[in-house]
């Protein structure tokens, strides 16, 4: 269980420093939404079933998607 | 390994706060700060729901008869931030409107050319 | 220059926080409130999840003033976006017939996953704001698949208005029947059934409609004349 959890929290990390990296806006989307995703699961581990299944539709799906249409309508690559 | 047992999800909670701080006070584009934002309010409900974890605890749900109410996690962050992400997704709405708003009246999301232009 | 600053600004920041940290303890009881929540949560509100009876019962005026922000938000979104020009409509790109078909089939089956989850958010996992949300993807399903489809704006303002005035009128016949805002003033019945637990069902029932509809006009807010 421990070591699930450790490798959940480092590839959450990962994407969280990936989304600082990357120069292409829409894949800087992609690593927070990942970050969100894997932040339901440990919501999950931790007993808190309602916030997992909020964090999953609001966090993963919804704001990716806001980000992404917000991101069409402006510029993609960072300058 | 007990102090990875114990700290585990608190490291995790931390890690994203400061990579949160990094992108908002580093990053001149403006839907970057926006992503830094959004990352932020993950690590803070991340580390709310950690607090009111119990160890072997179930959840607070009383969904057959005879479970033992003395290891039920606390409900109250739970709530608490049940409601924070709803808000904290009207929040990030209406500043990438504001960022939308902004490009189509100077042309560009950063942040330093936007202050060169003054209007 | 500037990101050396911010480097030291954090060290700072992290050493400040972890020194705190390190005296909250992971994994042991901490709070007396939640205990007495837990301990009489059903007695007093009927729901059998604890989570649904503290965030509508026992803080439910915390979660009026919770919606009231979400609808600012939407509303300021609109203000901000809207334009008197109006944008000359480009040609829109339809999309594949695998898309268009399975957008066209799963619309329905997510519709009714919504529904479920904010009908029984007193006795499982969910509620109100998870099933407006799932049901809000479901309409974002609908604006990738069939591009040229729009919802109704008057519809859905008039759902929005009528879920906040269902949430205030039933606060307010508490006032009316009782001693304060919000008291459950319906019978709880026996708990572990669909109907019991007195206002929260109806509370939650109307919250659903409001955020669904809400979400839903934050994004065509957003797509529009994208």
């Amino acid at each position: 269980m421990i070591i699930v959890v450790s490798f959940l929290i480092v590839l959450m990390l990962i994407g969280a420093i990936a989304a600082s990296i990357f120069r292409d806006l829409i894949s800087a989307v992609i690593a927070a939404a990942l970050v969100s995703l894997i932040a339901a699961i440990l919501f999950y581990f931790l007993q808190a079933p309602d916030v997992a299944m909020a964090e999953a539709s609001i966090g993963a799906a919804l704001t990716a998607a806001i980000f992404i249409i917000a991101v069409r309508r402006t510029k993609r690559y960072e300058e | 390994m007990s102090f990875l047992n114990s700290y585990i999800y608190y490291i995790g909670a931390f890690g994203l706060i400061l990579v949160g701080f990094y992108i908002i006070l580093v990053k001149h584009n403006l839907i970057k700060v926006i992503v830094g934002l959004g990352i932020l309010d993950t690590g803070v409900n991340l580390f709310l729901i950690s607090v009111g974890y119990i160890t072997k605890g179930t959840a607070p749900i009383f969904s057959r008869p005879g479970i033992d109410s003395e290891y039920m996690v606390d409900p109250v962050p739970q709530a608490l931030v049940l409601t924070a992400i709803v808000i904290g997704v009207a929040v990030l709405a209406l500043a990438l409107s504001l960022a939308i708003r902004l490009y189509q009246h100077y042309g560009t999301l950063n942040l330093r050319k936007i202050r060169e232009q003054r209007w | 220059m500037r990101r050396a600053v911010t480097i030291i600004l954090l060290i700072i920041l992290a050493l400040g926080i972890s020194r705190s940290l390190a005296k909250i303890p992971f994994g042991a009881h901490k709070t007396k409130v939640g205990k007495y929540y837990i301990n009489e949560g059903i007695e007093e509100t009927g729901a059998t999840n604890i989570v649904t009876s503290v965030v509508l019962n026992y803080r439910g005026f915390d979660t009026l003033g919770e919606i009231t922000v979400l609808f600012i938000a939407a509303i300021g979104l609109g203000a901000v976006l809207t334009t008197n020009v109006k944008g000359e409509t480009r040609k829109i790109q339809p999309a594949s017939l695998v898309l268009y078909t399975g957008c066209r089939l799963l619309f329905p089956l997510i519709l009714v996953f919504g529904t479920y989850i904010f009908i029984h958010g007193h006795l499982t996992p969910g509620g109100g704001f998870q099933g407006g949300a799932i049901i809000a993807s479901g309409f974002l399903l609908i604006y990738l698949g069939c591009r040229e489809r729009r919802i109704n704006r008057v519809a859905s303002n008039l759902i929005e208005s009528l879920g906040g005035l269902t949430f205030v009128l039933i606060g307010l016949l508490g006032l009316v029947f009782g001693s304060y805002f919000l008291l459950n003033f319906l019978p709880k019945g026996t708990a572990n059934t669909l109907l019991s637990a007195g206002i929260i069902p109806i509370i939650y029932i109307a919250i659903g409609f409001k955020v669904g509809s809400e979400l839903t006009s934050i994004i065509d807010n957003l797509i529009e004349e994208s």
